[in-house]
């Protein structure tokens, strides 16, 4: 792939097709965990590469050309997501999110509970997208915290904060609490 | 120590990012609600991990709506650049030209004077 990437930095457009044919379904994927949409997630995936082809000289290979595009796509899943939210006013808080998930009454998310990667993906299509974002980018991804922070628009600190909310979240709904938990003394 | 001051350090331990401190630890070895999160937090985490190998398969059609959309932008860059490259010879031209009358001008009144010293 860094032979892809120096030919398509030259300017040689069969490249970066190439780059992109490698490439498109481990960004799809990304695309779709942020926004949880699949039209959304084409509409970021087309930018994405969009933005990567027209900064492609100001890549530096100082990373990985994949982590690069992981970047890339995390701010405009951001941007859409945000247009979309000021657009449509409808902006989900915190709590309502996680409680609007009701697997026993769709025969698909019941279908999808039926292991802890099941039930992982449903619970992180339950979080709000803020939080999505940052625990995806992360524990998925791998992406250090100052790259999130960076792309989301946000500060280290809060990206730290928005991780922790998110994995309690996912934690206590994948292990809800049982009645007469011993607590230490 | 209460659980309720562990919640972030037990994510951060089960990470492996954060060490906890004497006092946490003591805590978390007396207490099974902490140590069973800490388990929880690293079966989270360990999945969360083996997502990274799960690749959707995008909707049909995706790729060459890629391709397609760099096409066009390719074209319209080498078109912008066409223009601009155009400008710029224009510019030149133009620049050339009155810098050429204003040479031939000079030219022309020094003539003139001289002509009208001589004579």
């Amino acid at each position: 792939m860094a032979d892809l990437v120096a030919a398509a930095k030259d300017g040689d457009r069969e490249a970066f097709d190439e780059l992109v044919r490698a490439t498109h379904a481990d960004t799809y994927t990304l695309a779709y965990r942020l926004t949880g949409d699949e039209d959304d997630a084409r509409d970021v995936v087309q930018e994405a590469y969009l933005r990567a082809y027209r900064g492609l000289r100001r890549f530096r290979g100082d990373a990985q050309f994949t982590t690069w595009m992981y970047r890339i796509t995390a701010n405009c899943a951001a941007t859409h997501l945000g247009r979309r939210a000021r657009h449509r006013h409808d902006e989900l808080d915190e709590a309502a999110a996680v409680a609007d998930l009701h697997p026993d009454r769709d025969p698909q998310l019941r279908a999808d509970a039926d292991d802890l990667r099941g039930r992982l993906r449903v619970a992180l299509e339950g979080l709000p997208p803020r939080l999505r974002a940052v625990v995806v980018l992360r524990d998925v991804y791998d992406l250090p915290h100052e790259a999130i922070a960076a792309e989301l628009g946000i500060s280290e600190s809060a990206a730290k904060v928005r991780l922790h909310r998110a994995r309690n979240k996912l934690r206590e709904q994948l292990f809800p609490r049982r009645d007469g938990e011993t607590r230490a003394v | 120590m209460q659980c309720e001051d562990m919640s972030e350090s037990l994510a951060g331990a089960a990470e492996g990012e954060a060490r906890l401190g004497r006092a946490q630890r003591r805590h978390v070895e007396r207490c099974l609600r902490c140590q069973a999160e800490v388990v929880q937090y690293r079966k989270v985490l360990r999945a969360m991990r083996a997502m990274r190998t799960d690749v959707l398969e995008p909707a049909p059609g995706l790729l060459a709506d890629i391709l397609a959309g760099l096409e066009e932008a390719g074209e319209r860059h080498a078109v912008r650049s066409l223009l601009s490259g155009r400008r710029i010879a224009y510019l030149g031209g133009l620049a050339a030209a009155t810098a050429a009358g204003a040479a031939g001008a000079i030219v022309y009144a020094t003539r003139t004077r001289r002509a009208g010293l001589a004579g």
